[in-house]
């Protein structure tokens, strides 16, 4: 072979050093915001003790699922508590809530862009695989330059890696709406952004949750990576754990990972469903007189 | 005001494809669809129509014939290649998205074939969507929808999701949406196609009916031509984005443009088309009540007859007289028919289709009188003539089909009876007749 070789490498850092020389002050701020969130959440899950979380948590999934959810909730994560790594849990934790909650608020507007012009549609899917296929360490390294060691280097790449599953069930939602339905907002003289919001996004709700539900399956399974950048948590036990080949505690940490992802599944999968018969059945208990004919509630209204 | 057209659509022409200047070029120098098909597809091509306010106008073609494509054009979901559409007085070309939402708030509607109601919203919601974008406060508007969904036979249903009920019910809760919007005209897009068949029959009386109540301009799409032939004031068939043929029910049926539309009428159902009136013969025994028995036998005689019509002043239709009756009446030497007339004979309106005539037709084997608004006679509809009508056999041959009440006494009876009875009658009948004569223009 000769010589020639694709400066693509020299290329990339050349971009983070631009982008570091020039916003510089943004990256600050953005660091700075994604700090006190993580802060914020960690507070909250962190201080009270273990039984009250536990309690909160298995209360979410009764609502959710119900009392075998519930009852799974807190064997579950009195296992955690168990194997001594509920503080390290509750870090893991916030960081995929923050991560996710970011990730989920930049996604739905992309996805909804996605839906409505088919440029955009071909601009972003390519850039959507990229995000999604390219090794997740890769992230960690001008994230890493951009936002030094700590936890928000791990809560930006968790938010790139995980954020493409959101935009895509949310294009896929909203262009899966009846047309007609669509249509008939448009004959009815309703304007396009009032379409979105009373038509489109509601009918597309169990789609986009799904797609919530990914980003936060996502999320988690970056948690392992973010150790490795002093991201603590349930990520920074797996990381200690391999470089000191300890199989017990490497164990334990990928059991609570575990645990916490079935755990954030089953909710946020229980409200994807359920967001459909919500309406329903609550319009029902409402109901003052029984029309004539009782027709039993449907299972799910077909979308 | 009430003069200006609903709908004017002038030489509209939607084009689909990449080239469109080009296409409308091509089909100016008289392309046809299939020549410009390497160039998109043309799917409405030259529509020329005016829709009157408060008809019902159905555009009637099978798939691919444009016919979706040109009602979405109507109120400016797709938007012309070429050509205009009037709304009302306003043209609806070009001009900006907000207006033309406003246009749609105030004047069109729209029913959907496959319902296109909000599944996550109950019955009431989806039948106040219309007033709720147009702004209309929310307790009003709950009230307006309550009145429509009663209206369509929905009382009580208002809380139930749209999912909990059957597809006709959901059509009727599109339907009280556009209702219930108030707009001057409703775009039905194959309203109906998705019900089965006695559903269908049922919200084509209904709509017909609340046409009639609310005066509404209706323009229905189908590709089903009894439906069209059914609602339609005046149907327009399409053919491969051209309206071939515009005109009403009768004028399609009996005189289509092309054999195209020939071959489509011979499968309608006629009886829910044609009416009395169409196919209504000139009744020949009718006599007028006061030219007294006689008069009536002599006409039963002539036409081999066992029954006739008998009128009053204006040709108002009394009731019939039979042969028995009327020769005992000659026997006995009365001079008035008035005792044996029966009204017990079918009489039907000139307006009624030929399927609410068999009812009648088998009740009774005498022709069916023909009458107007006021009561005149206007022909009859003997039970050979329905037949005949309902088998496309053309019923104005020129020779009449002179089927009456075959005679039950026998034509010697009647002419010996006539004559015995002549001399004591003669001069009393002149008399009478003058003297009833003079009666019967009094009073006018």
């Amino acid at each position: 072979m000769n010589d020639f070789r694709l400066p693509l490498g020299e290329a990339a850092e050349a971009v983070i050093a631009v982008i570091t020389e020039v916003l510089g002050g943004f990256f600050a701020v953005v660091r700075a915001v994604f700090a006190g969130l993580y802060d914020l959440v960690d507070l909250v899950l962190a201080a009270p003790p273990f039984w009250a979380i536990i309690v909160v948590i298995a209360v979410l999934g009764y609502a959710a699922r119900g009392w075998r959810l519930a009852v799974g909730i807190v064997v579950g994560l009195l296992v955690i508590v168990g194997v001594g790594q509920w503080d390290n849990a509750m870090d893991s934790l916030a960081l995929v809530l923050v991560a996710s909650a970011i990730a989920i608020v930049i996604a739905i507007p992309i996805g909804v862009l996605a839906a409505r012009s088919d440029v955009a549609s071909k601009i972003i899917r390519p850039i959507l695989d990229f995000m999604q296929t390219m090794p997740a360490f890769v992230y960690l390294i001008p994230a890493l330059i951009l936002f030094r060691v700590g936890v928000v280097p791990g809560i930006v790449a968790t938010i790139v890696f995980a954020m493409a599953p959101g935009v895509r069930l949310t294009e896929l939602g909203i262009r899966g709406v009846d047309r007609e339905v669509v249509e008939a907002g448009h004959a009815f003289g309703s304007s396009p952004w009032r379409i979105l919001r009373q038509v489109q996004l509601p009918l597309a709700m169990p789609s986009i949750m799904a797609g919530v539900n990914q980003v936060i399956m996502l999320s988690l399974s970056m948690v392992v990576i973010a150790g490795m950048v002093g991201a603590g948590g349930l990520g920074g036990e797996v990381v200690q754990s391999l470089t000191r080949i300890d199989v017990g505690l490497g164990f334990e940490a990928g059991l609570s990972v575990v645990i916490l992802a079935i755990i954030l599944d089953r909710i946020t999968g229980a409200l994807g469903a359920r967001r459909r018969t919500s309406r329903s059945t609550r319009e029902r208990s409402t109901d003052v007189p029984a029309p004539a004919d009782p027709v039993a509630a449907p299972s799910s209204v077909p979308a | 005001m009430i003069d200006t057209p609903a709908l004017e659509v002038h030489h509209l022409t939607k084009f689909f494809g990449r080239k469109p200047r080009e296409a409308l070029e091509q089909l100016r120098s008289g392309a046809t669809r299939d020549e410009l098909a390497p160039l998109g597809t043309a799917a409405v091509i030259d529509a020329d129509f005016t829709v009157r306010q408060g008809e019902i106008f159905v555009v009637m073609g099978l798939s691919g014939s444009g016919k979706s494509t040109l009602i979405r054009m109507l109120n400016g979901l797709l938007e012309a290649t070429d050509g205009g559409v009037t709304v009302m007085g306003e043209q609806i070309a070009g001009i900006p998205a907000k207006r033309l939402r406003q246009i749609r708030r105030r004047h069109v509607s729209m029913v959907f074939q496959h319902f296109a109601l909000l599944p996550h919203r109950t019955v009431l919601e989806n039948a106040a969507y219309g007033l709720e974008i147009q702004g209309v406060a929310s307790a009003e508007r709950r009230e307006r929808a309550e009145r429509i969904l009663d209206r369509v036979g929905l009382g009580g249903w208002g809380d139930k999701m749209p999912a909990e009920l059957s597809g006709g019910m959901q059509q009727r809760v599109g339907l009280a949406r556009a209702l219930a919007a108030d707009t001057d005209i409703l775009l039905m897009d194959e309203a109906f196609s998705a019900l089965d068949p006695l559903i269908r029959r049922e919200m084509q009386e209904q709509l017909v009916e609340l046409q009639h109540e609310l005066g509404k301009t209706i323009v229905f799409i189908t590709h089903d031509l009894n439906e069209a032939m059914y609602l339609g004031d005046r149907i327009a068939v399409m053919r491969d984005g051209r309206i071939v043929q515009l005109g009403t029910a009768e004028e399609i049926l009996t005189e289509p443009a092309d054999d195209y539309v020939a071959q489509f009428v011979r499968d309608v159902d006629r009886a829910r088309v044609l009416t009395a009136g169409n196919v209504m013969e000139a009744p020949r025994a009718v006599v007028v009540a006061s030219a007294g028995p006689r008069a009536a036998l002599r006409t039963m005689r002539d036409l081999q007859t066992s029954m006739v019509f008998v009128v009053g002043a204006g040709r108002r239709l009394l009731g019939v007289a039979h042969d028995r009756d009327v020769l005992r009446l000659v026997q006995r030497g009365e001079r008035s028919l008035d005792r044996v007339i029966s009204d017990d004979h079918p009489v039907v309106r000139a307006g009624e289709h030929l399927s609410e005539l068999f009812e009648s037709a088998v009740e009774s084997q005498l022709p069916l009188a023909v009458v107007d608004d006021d009561g005149r006679l206007l022909g009859a509809v003997p039970r050979v003539t329905l037949l005949a009508a309902l088998g496309n056999v053309s019923t104005d041959t020129g020779e009449p089909a002179a089927v009456e009440t075959p005679a039950t006494i026998p034509v010697d009876v009647i002419t010996e009876t006539l004559h015995r009875t002549a001399a004591m009658q003669v001069a009393a009948e002149v008399a009478d007749a003058v003297r009833s004569d003079a009666a019967e223009r009094s009073p006018a």
